[in-house]
Formats: C-alpha cells, structure tokens, sequence
C-alpha cells in the first residue's frame, strides 16, 4: 500500500515539475487568434439553444460586457469592437427581455472612438429592437432619444422621441419638459447636464456611474472653456500663444496647475487647452458650434 | 402495491450506493463559484444570472441522472443476470417496471428538492449583497417563489425523459437508448417547427408526417418556462396543471408500453 502511494506523490511532484518547465519555456506557442464569433444567426443560435436560450444569452452578455471593456482597455491600435453589435443582436435575441443589454449596449455601441464604436445608428437599432419585443419599455423610447441628443445632435429627432417616451405608460412626467427644452435649447449644456442627471440617479449602477462620469466631462468642458478664455486673453495681450501652464501662471491668469475633476491634469498646446489622453474623461464629446 | 415500494426503495438506496447524490456537491459548488466570480465578469445581472444558471443546471443534472440511470434500470438486472432471481420471486413483471420507475422519480425527487433548497439558499445571500434600490430594477424578488413554478414543470419533464429511458431500455442496447433518448428529447425543442413545416416546405405530404410528430413525440419545450419565470412573466396555474396532465398521460403511455414489451420479454 505504500509503494503505490510513494509511486503517486512522485509522479504527482512529476507532473508538477514539468508543469513548471512547461511554464517557464513559455507555455504553448503563440498564435494569432482573433476574437471569433462561430453562430452570427440569431435565428439558428435560438434553435441550437434548446431549453438553455436564457443562459446561453448571459453567456453572450458577458462576452460583450467582456469584448467592450477588453477593447477599450487594449493598447493595441487594431483592436475593434467588431464583434459588439453581433454579441448584443445574439443577446438580446435568445433572451428578447434582457433589459439590461439594451440600454448598456446603446451606451456601448454609440460612444465614439475609442471609448466605443461609434455606432448610433446600432444603438438606436438596438433599442427599437427592444421595443418591438416590448413596446410599454419607455426607458428604451428615452434612450433613443438620448442617442439623437447626445451622439447625433438631432434634437427635433431626440424631443419627438422624449415625448414618445413621456406618452407611454408610466412614462415619467419630466420627460415632457424634457422633450420641450431639448426642441426649444437642444445642445445647450445645460440641458445636456439636465438629462445625465436624470440618469445620474438610475437604479442600474453602471448607467448611474456612466451618468456621473458624462457630468464630470460637462464640469471638464466648462472648466476648459474657462482656462481657454483666459489663454485667448493672454495671447491677445502679449500677441503670442500660451506655450505652457508657466505662462499663465506668471501673467497671472493662474493659480496652481490646472486638473480636470478626476484629477488628470489640463494639457495646453500653441495656445489651445484640451483634456489630457490619460484621463477618465477622455475623449469629450462632441459639441454643436451654438452650444454653450 | 408493496411489490412496486419495495423495488423503488432498493433503487433509491442502489443510486445512493453509486454516489448519485454527488452531483449535489457538484451543483452548490457551480452555484457559489459562479455567483462569486459573476460580480468581476459582468455589469451587473447577477441575480438573472445565477437564477438562470440554477434552472438550467436543475434541469440538467437532472436529465443526466435520469438518461443513464433509466437506461440501466432493466439492463443491468439482465446483464448481472439477477433478473432471473428476482422474477423467481412473487413479483409480477410490471411491478418490476413500475418499481424501477418510481425508484429513479424518488431519486431525481430528493436531487430536485436538494438543489432547489441549495438554489434558494445562494440567492437569499445574493439578495443582501444588493441595496434597496438596486433589488427595485428587478423584475421579482432573488427569491421568487414563482420559480417552483420552473422546478415542478422541470421535476414533470425529468419524469417524462425517465419514462422513455426505460422504455426504450427495455428493448435495446444502453448505448441505443442513450441516444435515442437524448436524440427525442432534442426533437422535442423542436416541437413548434415541426408544427409549422408546412412553412418550409412545398410536399403536403411531408407536412402532413410532420404534424403527426408533432401530436405524438414528447412535446419537451412545453416543460420550458424558466425565462418566463425569471422574468417574472405570467405562467398561470392553468398551463402548469395542463402540462403536468401532458406529463402525466405521456408517462402513463410509456409505462404502459414498458411493461407490455417487457412482459413479453423471454429470458430464457
């Protein structure tokens, strides 16, 4: 009994040492392999699921959930978030009540380059697809409106959608407002602060913390917008640009050395301030010539 | 009646004996592991998540359970030879059958209760994880009792699936029944289109052999109701009472079937 015994540790300490030969020669060779996504049909992913279409679609969610964060975490400047919309489409297709995957992946998908694809014209396919298969949601009516607002800046669009949304059952009141400033002040800062607020203050904590992070980059353009006038002011006073924060300070524009508020500091360069590439909150979006 | 107790018994202790039971260590640790690791791989959804992962892995573990024990059932009495012990006794053929039967349900009974009470038991302690407003964007508590609704539906179709392991168990090979077993449960998700073959294809002949499939294979995904319940969509007393009756009638046929085939069988 204890020779077979001896025999099983020593070739257990066997596989363990090779193991880590193995690890240290670097482990299987490299090869290129590209995400891949084998059932792009949802038509046939629903049938190959069987009696397992709702866990199937958490498996694709967290593929997306997985494939969004990895690309916008990659160093790598091919890396693309190609696979995004097909995952969401699967998603949402095998489990067509998977709230949750419509309205993060509208925010997914719209956001631009490189924090997203860019893609509103997804999001919004998204979302109408969702309210086909639930046409009480409002919450999908109001963020297609969002994505005219906020990523398409076509505010009659993104009012009549506020007020679609406000019209449907339980549909909150403030959306009538909304949908009234956005027709009247689209684009206008302040009413972009008016709707992120509201989402702000969603149960769902990673559109609450998308929300938080949008009025941070609002509070950032009001800040830049404040630095560059002062950096405008300077030039026109010494008739050359602002070279470095230094100049400002001793012109006395300035006190300290400027951070935007998650602490990044500002980056001004031939007399222009932007936010720096490493910060949270880059990049801003994209603003309408009249807005302010 | 007591013939048919007794055998039932003996084969929940047999599975018992074969550490069956095991596969519920192997369930409360998928749970909890996958109820661990769901907060660092997903935006939130752990709740639909583990429910639908609890359901699911219910179902099939129960199916497993249920595929290769039922199988067996008869066979091994054969191919171990103690059939002809035990048939020397004062039991009749159908108590046999039926004894077996039941003794498989008693054993996927006791599975079915175990991880439904583990299955709750992770999401009770999911469900303090959670702020108040966050459980409000749910559509049902974590610990929905609606979901015994999914369970009983999935307790009916495991019954069903063991109904025919044993029928087909009867006649042919373990290997065969396997398959076939697996094979007309696939078939029966499939129910709906064979219904609707018409729509694919032009022979009204093949239409017609289609929808006689599908009044008589085992409508499986009628059994199916857990995205309903974790959506915490209506699934009202009525379908769960006529599935059941579906269940019931099918296993009733089968069984009948099972003993007429095996009663005719010779063991000489």
């Amino acid at each position: 009994m204890r020779l077979p015994a001896a025999i099983v540790i020593l070739l257990l300490g066997g596989v363990i040492g090779l193991q880590a030969v193995h690890e240290r020669l670097g482990g299987v060779p490299a090869v290129d392999t590209p995400d891949m996504l084998y059932v792009r049909s949802p038509e046939a992913m629903r049938r190959l699921a069987l009696s397992y279409q709702s866990l199937l679609a958490d498996v694709y969610w967290i593929r997306a959930v997985q494939h969004y964060g990895g690309t916008r975490l990659s160093n790598d400047p091919n890396a693309s978030y190609d696979l995004l919309y097909p995952l969401l489409d699967l998603t949402t297709s095998l489990d067509p009540r998977f709230n949750v995957a419509y309205l993060f992946g509208s925010l997914f998908l719209a956001g631009p380059p490189p924090g997203g694809p860019g893609r509103p014209d997804r999001a919004i396919a998204l979302l109408e697809k969702g309210l086909r298969a639930q046409p009480e949601k409002w919450e999908f009516a109001q963020a297609i409106g969002f994505v005219h607002y906020w990523w398409r800046q076509d505010y009659p669009e993104a009012a009549a959608w506020f007020q679609r949304a406000a019209d449907m059952p339980g549909g909150p009141f403030w959306l009538k407002s909304m949908a009234a400033v956005t027709l009247a002040e689209g684009g206008r800062r302040d009413s972009s602060r008016q709707l992120w607020q509201e989402l702000s203050r969603s149960e769902l904590e990673w559109i609450r913390n998308e929300g938080q992070r949008r009025l941070l980059q609002l509070d950032a353009m009001d800040q830049i917008d404040q630095l560059q006038a002062a950096a405008d002011a300077f030039e026109r006073q010494l008739g050359r640009p602002v070279a470095d924060w230094d100049d400002l300070r001793r012109a006395g524009y300035l006190r300290g050395s400027p951070q935007d508020p998650t602490g990044a500091p500002y980056r001004i360069e031939s007399g222009r301030v932007t936010l720096d590439t490493a910060s949270r909150l880059y990049p801003l979006p994209v603003q309408p010539p009249h807005a302010q | 009646m007591r013939m048919i107790g007794h055998v039932a018994v003996n084969v929940f202790k047999e599975s018992v004996r074969d550490k069956v039971l095991y596969n519920l260590v192997a369930f409360a640790v998928l749970l909890i592991a996958v109820s661990y690791l769901l907060g660092q791989l997903t935006a939130g959804q752990d709740v639909k998540i583990i429910k639908d992962l609890g359901l699911a892995a219910i179902a099939t573990f129960g199916l497993f359970i249920a595929v290769f024990i039922g199988i067996g059932l008869v066979w091994k009495e054969v191919e171990r030879r103690s059939i002809y012990s035990l048939l020397s006794k004062p039991i009749r053929r159908s108590e046999f059958i039926l004894g077996k039967y039941a003794g498989l349900v008693l054993t996927l009974l006791v599975n079915v209760a175990i991880m439904t009470a583990a299955f709750y038991a992770v999401l009770a302690y999911l469900d303090t994880q959670f702020t108040d407003t966050v459980r409000a964007s749910w559509p049902a508590p974590a610990t929905d009792p609606g979901m015994l609704k999914a369970i009983a539906l999935i307790f009916v179709e495991l019954m069903l699936v063991t109904a025919v392991a044993l029928f087909l168990s009867t006649f042919s090979s373990p290997f065969l029944s396997a398959a076939l077993t697996f094979g007309l449960w696939v078939i029966g998700h499939f129910n709906t289109d064979l219904r609707n073959f018409e729509a694919v294809v032009e022979s009204p002949s093949a239409a017609y052999v289609a929808r006689g499939l599908y009044y008589v294979l085992p409508n499986f995904a009628a059994f199916d109701v857990k995205s309903q319940v974790v959506h915490a969509l209506p699934v009202g007393a009525s379908y769960v009472a006529t599935t059941a009756a579906y269940g019931a009638v099918y296993v009733s046929l089968l069984l009948t079937a099972a003993v007429m085939v095996f009663s005719r069988r010779d063991f000489k």
